[in-house]
């Protein structure tokens, strides 16, 4: 038989792992990767230049990090490498894709597509999250990891989950002032949500030493507080954030940047496009691909991993990766691929059944904030692309009769805007819900559109 | 509680804490002439100067980027031929020139804008 045409979408640990599944089953897969280099956004590489080590910029994943860079490196000759190309669309059996700078435009037949898109932080609008010096908390490890730079003099991080310490600590380390990190979470997680976590106790004892780490470094730690808005001026831009604490009290931090967000959410538009069937999951109040243990997507030949499908963090990414790689070989009757599937994915499944507690664990110790998204005060913004008002989007409920969100999108504009509802869309739906008087799963989610992401006017397909 | 904030305005957004040995490079934001160095992104040339990476076309005041990483689309600037930037995955070149308001700002006012700016109605 011909070589099977296989393209894994993202160069992340789950793209990686699965491009290197593949070549070891004497495949070649093209690889699309929007960034410029691999690693995807947890183990990205700094760019030509640049001297801190492994150690200085991944800490304790330091090795991971180290190993899966050497690991792409050593397949180059052995794929066919996309980087700085956006894939813009799915149709039946085609990817669509662009390259960044150049324009050029490609379609690329497949037998089988193995999306490993990521992940982006989940951002809960707080009044005033337009002002300049409002980043999301990826934007803030970013700034330091990939340039060597913090993203203000004096930074508030805001949010909850694990990259919310985890940044904060990385900040603190390499020098830079934190001002405090306000959890919205409670300071103690619930018995369920432990017995997640203790599904991977290293990865607890890691967090309890970042946490320890903050206190140490006289960083101000806060629980369970309640974001009331980030002070500031259109023209100036943050100058403070004020919390509700605990206790009931306000409080207030002068600051000129903040790093916000909660925890995070998948990148599910090209599954959508792909027309991928979708559920509602309640621990994590988010809508995921189904997936069945091995990756595989309800659509035929289409397999999903990573961050982008669950969010099992760059390990558990690793091992999906791999996983789906040899569940497609599997399924397109590929005899090396056949083997390595047969072998494997007992024990894969087995470490991803693991991950997968200890992720719920994660969701239920750092609960999405949802109630609190669905009072966001009506003059605050909820879409910041288009700076569309709370009160638009419940007048869209309330006037127009909006019970679904992809209607409430039309009215308002609402996740109509440049990032296509990414940042706003899971508030928004809370919001709509709320006004509606029904529970979220019963708004529906934001459906992807093609293009994914803006192009050029000038982009041009060729048949 | 806390030491004051620094005025608006002065300097940059973004903190430069290492990695400061790398070349010099230099670009005009605006017109006016800006150094940077080499393997900064637009974005982070254009938030070591200013505290600002555009204006926001929905009035409520500046922008300065949010993810970083591609995804908010929040960092689109222009170069001199009215190519949009993606500031945040642009990485500097020598001589390299951008503009931070829309290529539309800087068309000619035909006479149908100019008629509705002064709030007539053309038939």
């Amino acid at each position: 038989m011909t070589a099977p045409r296989v393209v894994v979408v993202g160069a992340g640990p789950a793209g990686v792992r699965a491009a290197q599944a593949l070549v070891e089953a004497g495949v070649r897969p093209i690889v699309i990767d929007e960034g410029r280099r691999d690693g995807g956004q947890i183990y990205r590489r700094q760019p030509d230049g640049f001297t801190r080590t492994h150690a200085m910029l991944y800490g304790s994943e330091a090795a991971k990090a180290q190993a899966l860079h050497h690991g792409f490196d050593a397949l180059r000759e052995h794929i066919d490498y996309r980087p700085e190309t956006l894939a813009w669309n799915v149709t039946a059996g085609q990817l669509h894709t662009v390259h960044a700078s150049s324009g050029e435009t490609a379609t690329l037949d497949f037998d089988a597509l193995i999306v490993c898109a990521g992940a982006t932080d989940r951002l809960m609008p707080v009044p005033g999250w337009n002002l300049a010096g409002c980043y999301s908390l990826g934007a803030a490890q970013i700034a330091l990891k990939a340039q060597a730079c913090a993203i203000g003099s004096r930074v508030v991080f805001m949010g909850s989950g694990p990259l919310l310490y985890l940044v904060a600590a990385q900040y603190l380390k390499a020098g830079a002032t934190v001002e405090a990190v306000l959890d919205t979470s409670p300071a103690m997680p619930t018995l369920t949500a432990l017995r997640g976590l203790l599904h991977r106790p290293r990865l607890l004892l890691r967090g309890l030493a970042l946490m320890a780490s903050l206190r140490l470094g006289g960083v101000k730690l806060m629980h369970a507080v309640a974001p009331l808005r980030i002070d500031g001026t259109p023209g100036g831009g943050v100058s403070g954030v004020v919390v509700r604490d605990a206790r009931g009290a306000e409080r207030a931090f002068a600051c000129d940047a903040v790093g916000m967000g909660w925890h995070l959410r998948a990148e599910t538009q090209l599954a959508d496009l792909a027309r991928c069937e979708f559920a509602f999951e309640p621990v994590s109040r988010q809508w995921l691909p189904r997936i069945d243990v091995c990756g595989r997507s309800s659509t035929p030949g289409v397999y999903l991993a990573g961050d982008g499908a669950r969010i099992l963090g760059a390990d558990g990414a690793e091992a999906a990766g791999r996983l789906a790689a040899l569940a497609a070989l599997h399924d397109l009757d590929h005899a090396r691929g056949r083997n390595l599937f047969a072998s494997e994915q007992p024990a894969l499944t087995r470490t991803l059944a693991t991950m997968n507690r200890f992720r719920e664990g994660l969701a239920r110790a750092f609960p999405w904030p949802h109630a609190q998204a669905a009072a966001l005060p009506s003059d605050a913004v909820v879409c910041r692309c288009e700076a569309v008002t709370a009160g638009e989007l419940r007048r869209s409920v309330f006037e127009l009769g909006s019970q679904e969100v992809n209607r409430a999108k039309a009215f308002s504009r609402v996740g109509m805007g440049r990032c296509q509802g990414r940042y706003c869309g899971h508030a928004a739906a809370e919001i709509v819900a709320a006004a509606a008087g029904v529970p979220v799963e019963l708004v529906g989610r934001l459906r992807g559109q093609a293009p994914i992401k803006p192009l050029m006017m000038s982009t041009q397909e060729h048949e | 509680m806390s030491k004051p904030l620094p005025p608006a305005g002065s300097g940059g957004r973004f903190v430069r804490l290492a990695e400061t040995d790398r070349p010099a490079l230099h670009l005009r934001i605006d017109g006016e002439p800006a150094t940077a160095l080499e393997g900064d992104t637009l974005l982070v040339a254009l938030l070591t100067h200013g505290r600002r990476v555009r204006t926001s076309e929905f009035g409520d005041g500046s922008r300065a980027g949010f993810c970083l990483m591609g995804a908010c689309q929040d960092c689109w600037v222009w170069d001199e031929a009215g190519q949009r930037l993606r500031a945040c995955s642009t990485v500097i070149t020598e001589g390299m020139t951008v503009r931070t308001t829309p290529p539309a700002s800087l068309w000619p006012v035909t006479p149908d804008v100019a008629a509705r700016e002064r709030g007539e109605v053309l038939r």
